[in-house]
């Protein structure tokens, strides 16, 4: 028998990683290697390096892996998802400011926010259907219904929301049409939009929340590590998220005269945005990391420096379009980093198998892994 | 079929499901200890389930070039070469000891057990694992599947529909153990785009079969049949590892209690699940799911009062 070779622990990480359709690339830092020197003494120590955690203070992390690899897969899907992400919220959030500006007489700004309402409506379901494996197969959501799977929920809501919202914008169309049309051959159809508009806008306004709320749950029900554990708060961030930018959306769009509701909404956004975010990040602990490293870092750091921006400027600068529209704007930006930096700090979290291994190795060594108790045991 | 424990805790997956008289759980009982890694698993799989090739790449770690559990890999045999005596630790029950456990006689004529100097032998031990789906009790790819493609079989199985998968992905990111995934390839291969896995050979077990790897198992290493049976096996075979003084022999996934409700397809380990790639304490996502729809209900409806608030008192 001969010796094993010196550099028998090898650490991959730095290796190049299988190709696209075999395995998704993996992003473990050169210094963690396959081994948690602490328990067994006999493997190579893991070491954390520290970078940018900002404010989170976490423990050093060392743990065992095989070869550095990623335990859970990453989701498969692309940055359509996240863009979808924020395309939904400002879907639903304008729906429900459209609904606001009809019942309170506000044109201009009914207007906007049913043109935000469609167009987000019309984005998002296109970026859903081009992250499918088998785009043709779109239909298959509709077989069933499933209470335990946010996706068929989600499917189930739009296509509940969907309807109304374009029922309200096609009467928002039947309105902008010139005289001429309006009294000419189609007019009973178009007298027919028009009165439906407001019964329709109402609806959708109130069928809207969940479409804004439910893609938290989206991505909090899977294993991957910073979008579970982000699940008591996440909600909160997205439904902020979707109120200061649809409500960013309104304020680009309209007169100042009009969009007073749309500022209120907008600083009310921004602020639950930024608190639950904060509150969140405390929550997930280890977890929050992802969303202080790399590029989901960037992304966190420019949302939040957006929407206070944005909110600031809601506050004080509603009497000035210039300022409105450069508030609204960065109300949007603001959430649209939000979205995508939550999507990629949950990527990259799944695709470190510290983020994995940590957790489920500190509650085994504290004697508390998660263990049935019947419901007459439980307490104690 | 909502029962109490459909979403966390001990219940039986098939009658969970619906069926109204299945037939005994079956799963997999992969006993590492015996494992040589040959492979033969990994073939037997892709030659019955017709899975295309997954890319050959020489990782530079360890024997394992197959990498991991994929849409084209159903069977992955995990190599790790960990420092310490060849051939695991022995000692008494209740103690751990670090010497090398004694050459075995085979039994070869005129031959007998090899002679190998102390310092001829390696300062490493091998361990070997065939790791395949787990086909858990509660299975997360399952619940979050919303086209209803994957399903539980009447053997408590979780197989997935591939005329139905519309490659929504879903599934791969709700795996706790990273087993399922969609298929990206090669050219030409079937299903692409598709959520893939290992099936437990449905189509084998209908017609009263074994599943293929375990029918190719040399060493029996990969153990099929009655969950039951197998998790009574697997105790026995774990108390024997301990009578030989193997300590660090374990089971993995045996447990109708933990995060997953226990799965069909579990192991005995030889060190800690992490050090094979597995998640050491897995928790299926659904467990906190009605949490989860709670607190987006909550946030929606303050969304909606928000909404309502600013236009309050504000009548253009």
């Amino acid at each position: 028998m001969s010796k094993p070779p010196d550099n028998r622990v090898v650490d991959t990480s730095t290796r190049q990683q299988p190709a696209e359709w075999s395995e998704p690339t993996h992003g473990g830092s050169p210094s963690r290697r396959a081994g948690r020197g602490a328990r067994g003494g006999r493997d190579a120590r893991g070491q954390r390096r520290r970078e940018g955690v900002g404010d989170v203070m976490v423990p050093d992390a060392e743990f065992t892996s095989y070869y550095g690899r990623q335990v859970v897969k990453p989701a498969p899907w692309e940055h359509d998802i996240a863009a979808y992400l924020f395309t939904g919220g400002v879907a639903a959030g304008s729906a429900m400011l459209a609904a606001g500006a009809d019942l309170t007489g506000r044109p201009a700004l009914r207007r906007v926010a049913r043109f935000g309402s469609i167009g987000g409506l019309g984005l998002s379901v296109g970026f859903l259907v081009h992250d499918l494996g088998r785009p043709s197969r779109f239909l298959n959501m509709m077989r069933v219904v499933k209470l335990t799977s946010p996706m068929s929920v989600g499917t189930w809501i739009l296509t509940l929301h969907g309807p109304f919202a374009g029922l309200a914008f096609a009467a928002e169309v039947a309105d902008m049409l010139p005289e001429p049309v309006r009294r000419g051959r189609w007019a009973p159809l178009v007298g027919l939009l028009s009165r439906l508009g407001t019964p329709a806008g109402l609806v959708s306004g109130l069928t809207a929340p969940p479409v804004a709320a439910y893609t938290a749950v989206l991505l909090s029900d899977t294993a991957t590590p910073s979008w579970h554990s982000a699940h008591e708060e996440l909600p909160f961030v997205f439904c902020g998220s979707a109120a200061a930018a649809s409500a960013g959306l309104a304020m680009v769009g309209t007169p100042t005269s009009q969009a007073g509701p749309a500022r209120t909404y907008a600083v009310g956004g921004a602020v639950v945005e930024l608190l639950a975010e904060r509150k969140m990040e405390q929550s997930m602990g280890l977890m929050a990391e992802p969303l202080h490293q790399g590029i989901a870092g960037r992304l966190m750091r420019a949302s939040k420096v957006l929407t206070a921006a944005g909110a600031v400027g809601a506050l004080v600068g509603g009497r000035s379009r210039a300022v409105s529209v450069v508030s609204g704007a960065a109300l949007m930006a603001g959430s649209l980093c939000t979205r995508f930096g939550v999507f990629e700090a949950g990527i990259a979290s799944a695709k470190d198998p510290k983020y994995t291994v940590v957790p489920q190795r500190e509650r085994l060594d504290r004697g508390e892994p998660v263990r049935y108790a019947p419901p007459d045991r439980r307490g104690q | 079929m909502i029962g109490r424990n459909s979403l966390f805790g001990p219940v039986d997956p098939a009658a969970d499901a619906g069926y109204a008289d299945p037939p005994a759980r079956k799963g997999f009982f992969t006993d590492t200890s015996v494992c040589i890694g040959c492979k033969a698993c990994e073939v037997a799989c892709k030659e019955w389930n017709d899975v295309p090739e997954n890319l050959f790449e020489m990782l530079g770690t360890s024997y394992d070039n197959s990498h991991s559990l994929n849409a084209n890999q159903w069977r992955h045999v995990a190599f790790i070469e960990r420092p310490g005596p060849a051939g695991g630790t022995a000692g008494q029950p209740g103690q751990q000891a670090d010497l090398p456990r004694p050459a075995v006689d085979l039994g070869m004529p005129e031959m007998g057990a090899p002679v190998v100097p102390d310092e001829a032998k390696p300062d490493f031990r091998w361990l070997m694992e065939s790791d395949v789906c787990k086909h858990c009790t509660h299975a997360a790819c399952l619940d979050v599947c919303p086209t209803g493609s994957l399903f539980r079989t009447e053997f408590g199985t979780v197989v997935v529909q591939d005329d139905i998968c519309n490659g929504c992905g879903y599934c791969v990111a709700a795996c706790p153990f990273g087993v399922i995934d969609r298929r990206r390839g090669p050219d030409g291969a079937e299903n692409i785009g598709i959520a893939q896995k290992c099936t437990l050979c449905y189509d084998r077990l209908t017609d009263g079969q074994r599943p293929a790897c375990a029918n190719a198992c040399p060493t029996e290493s990969i153990q099929y049949g009655d969950v039951d049976e197998l998790r009574r096996r697997a105790d026995e075979r774990v108390a024997a590892l301990h009578e030989q003084g193997i300590m660090d022999a374990r089971l993995y996934g045996n447990d109708p209690n933990d995060g997953v409700g226990g799965t069909g397809a579990f192991f005995l380990l030889l060190d800690e699940p992490e050090v094979y790639g597995l998640p050491p304490d897995p928790v299926v996502t659904t467990k906190d799911l009605p949490r989860m729809f709670n607190r987006a209900g909550v946030a929606a409806l303050a969304m909606l009062a928000g909404a309502a608030v600013s236009f309050l008192g504000r009548r253009a």
